[in-house]
């Protein structure tokens, strides 16, 4: 048998033993996909028949106010919350990875928001914010800071600060297991080693900590980065995208298109344009990720 | 060295004190959920900040217990979650194994679809799945619902099991062959029950995909008697809003109570780093 033959009958077997997991992919996936980002190219509304239109609809979308708002406003809470996610996950890595008291108590609680679907963070959060029964203002009122309530989720300067909060708190459980796993697996002989050398904590951070992480720190941050920018259900529930679009997410601006107005096309226009900035961030991922693979 | 013993015990009360704060900004928004489920509707509007209720409230897990609609939807979460997982880590695990051992041009296809899938916005996939779902008579169906839901969990599960199993040596497929197994008894005899805990924790997180999804499920089950349990929560968040709030908080830790004791079961693999592959690959 030639090296050609056998690599087509091993692609033959392979295909054999994938097949159950190949035809739910095609179906319920690459197909739908496929003619996903076709209607996008398209003027299709609910109920009518299907016409391909071109890149009218990005014309369209160019000039369309709403539409920019609602990226402005989805890259700020990306931004935000993966930041912020990264930042408290790493805190909280840090400090059960540092044979700290009490440690299978904490790795319980820490799990917490993320067993709970996202619709039910925003119902929590929603109550907490209740301008007349909110514990929030409430406390805030108790300890003298406001005197009168403040309606967190319908005004212009709070809402935006209250979703991201709320954001953060439920990304942080696994942000904080995926780098305690990355931490888990810098072997201790390196820290040691900067003992010796009198490395100070800060030192031991930046110098071995970082850099040893840099494939997971790349894969949670981009990875968060790709779950928030999709994110829909928390901020449905939290305030549907008000007060006036200030909150409109851009998976929230193509819900809407869709369901409410029925312009299919031009939501999957919306779909497109998202996956083109998507792609970005996971490029500059798999740079990270394939530049560490030649050095190691 | 009395220094240094000092400066260890403010270290350590420092590190106690900021996980403290860290812990409170995680877990009160539950506890609060918790408390506000025992308390009348009325104690809840008055908006005190006492964790603990005035008296203890049953009636709105009783109420739960009387609504039919909401006993159904968990029914039917249950039911998807559950078969949607079992049959996502059945046929993921030959496919993982095989993703491992055979490189050919399918198994870069299927690693690029895995990565891919995580930049689709769900609403770019879901009219046209609607329509898919039409064409093979699955729409509004359970049936449906469940296979949308194992290529939605697909990615997670191949991704972890592929991480697993390039870390299980040669030598026991070898001995496997040598026995005259073919592959796929290789697979469900010899491997499954060797990688059993890593299968565990990926079929548990692959429950959990099922149990939260809530797109999908609002734009694919129209009939009352399809709906998933996120689909009714969300629908008494509307206009009656804070009437119900205490009912709503119920039914929330209700719904939140199987994700937290499958959480539980897999904890001690966290402790062991049990994520490790899936990070390393």
């Amino acid at each position: 048998m030639n090296q050609h033959s056998l690599k087509k009958s091993q692609e033959f077997s392979q295909l054999k033993i994938l097949l159950p997991i190949l035809i739910p992919i095609i179906l319920f996936s690459l197909l739908p996909l496929g003619r996903g980002i076709y209607l996008g190219f398209t003027d299709y509304t609910l109920g009518s028949s299907i016409k391909f239109n071109g890149i009218e609809n990005y014309f369209q979308l160019f000039k369309d106010h709403y539409f920019w708002k609602s990226f402005r406003v989805g890259i700020v809470w990306t931004i935000a919350v993966s930041l912020g996610q990264l930042i408290l996950g790493m805190g909280l890595a840090l400090l059960l990875h540092s044979r700290i008291k009490f440690f299978s108590i904490y790795s319980v609680l820490i799990i917490i928001p993320w067993a709970m679907p996202p619709i039910i963070r925003g119902i929590v959060w929603r109550q907490i914010y209740d301008p007349d029964s909110g514990i929030l203002n409430s406390v805030l009122m108790q300890m003298n800071i406001i005197v009168n309530p403040i309606n967190w989720l319908s005004s212009f300067e709070h809402v935006i600060p209250a979703v991201i909060v709320a954001g953060i708190w439920g990304g942080v459980p696994q942000t904080t297991i995926f780098l305690l796993a990355g931490l888990k697996n810098i072997s201790t002989g390196v820290y040691d080693a900067a003992k010796m050398d009198g490395a100070g904590i800060w030192t031991e951070f930046t110098r071995i900590t970082v850099p040893l992480l840099k494939p997971t720190l790349a894969a949670v941050l981009s990875l968060n980065f790709l779950w928030n920018f999709n994110s829909f259900g928390l901020v449905w529930v939290l305030t549907q995208g008000g007060p006036g679009g200030l909150t409109r997410l851009p998976m929230l601006a193509a819900y809407e298109e869709a369901f409410r107005y029925g312009y299919v096309g031009y939501a999957a226009a919306i779909g497109n344009v998202m996956i083109i900035i998507l792609s970005v961030v996971l490029y500059f991922y798999l740079r990270i990720q394939f530049k560490e693979q030649v050095k190691t | 060295m009395q220094i240094n013993n000092v400066q260890g015990m403010v270290l350590k009360g420092i590190k106690q004190i900021i996980m403290l704060i860290l812990l409170i900004y995680l877990v009160f928004p539950f506890i609060w959920l918790v408390s506000i489920s025992f308390k009348s509707t009325a104690e809840i509007l008055t908006g005190g900040i006492h964790v603990i209720p005035k008296d203890f409230y049953f009636d709105h897990y009783r109420s739960i217990l009387n609504d039919s609609n909401l006993i159904q939807s968990v029914f039917n979460s249950l039911v998807v979650s559950i078969f949607s997982m079992t049959i996502t880590v059945m046929i993921a695990l030959p496919a993982a194994y095989s993703l491992v051992r055979f490189k050919t041009n399918i198994k870069n296809a299927v690693l690029g679809w895995i990565l891919a899938s995580q930049i689709f916005p769900a609403i770019l996939v879901i009219i046209p799945l609607y329509m898919v779902l039409r064409y093979l008579h699955l729409t509004d169906s359970i049936f449906g619902l469940t296979m949308v839901y194992v290529v939605w969990e697909l990615p997670f599960v191949l991704w972890m099991l592929y991480g697993y199993i390039k870390n299980i040596p040669l030598e026991l497929e070898e001995a496997a062959f040598i026995d005259g197994a073919t592959k796929l008894q290789y697979v469900y005899r010899i491997l499954f029950p060797v990688i059993m805990p890593a299968i565990g924790a990926t079929a548990i997180f692959a429950f959990i995909i099922s149990w939260n999804e809530f797109l999908f499920a609002l734009v694919l089950m129209k009939n009352p008697e399809n709906v998933t349990l996120p689909v009714q929560l969300s629908r008494f968040t509307g206009m009656e809003g804070q009437a119900r709030i205490g009912l709503l908080a119920a039914a929330s830790c209700l719904a939140t109570i199987p994700s937290l004791i499958l959480f539980t079961f897999i904890r001690k693999g966290f402790k062991s780093g049990l994520m490790t592959g899936s990070v390393k690959v």
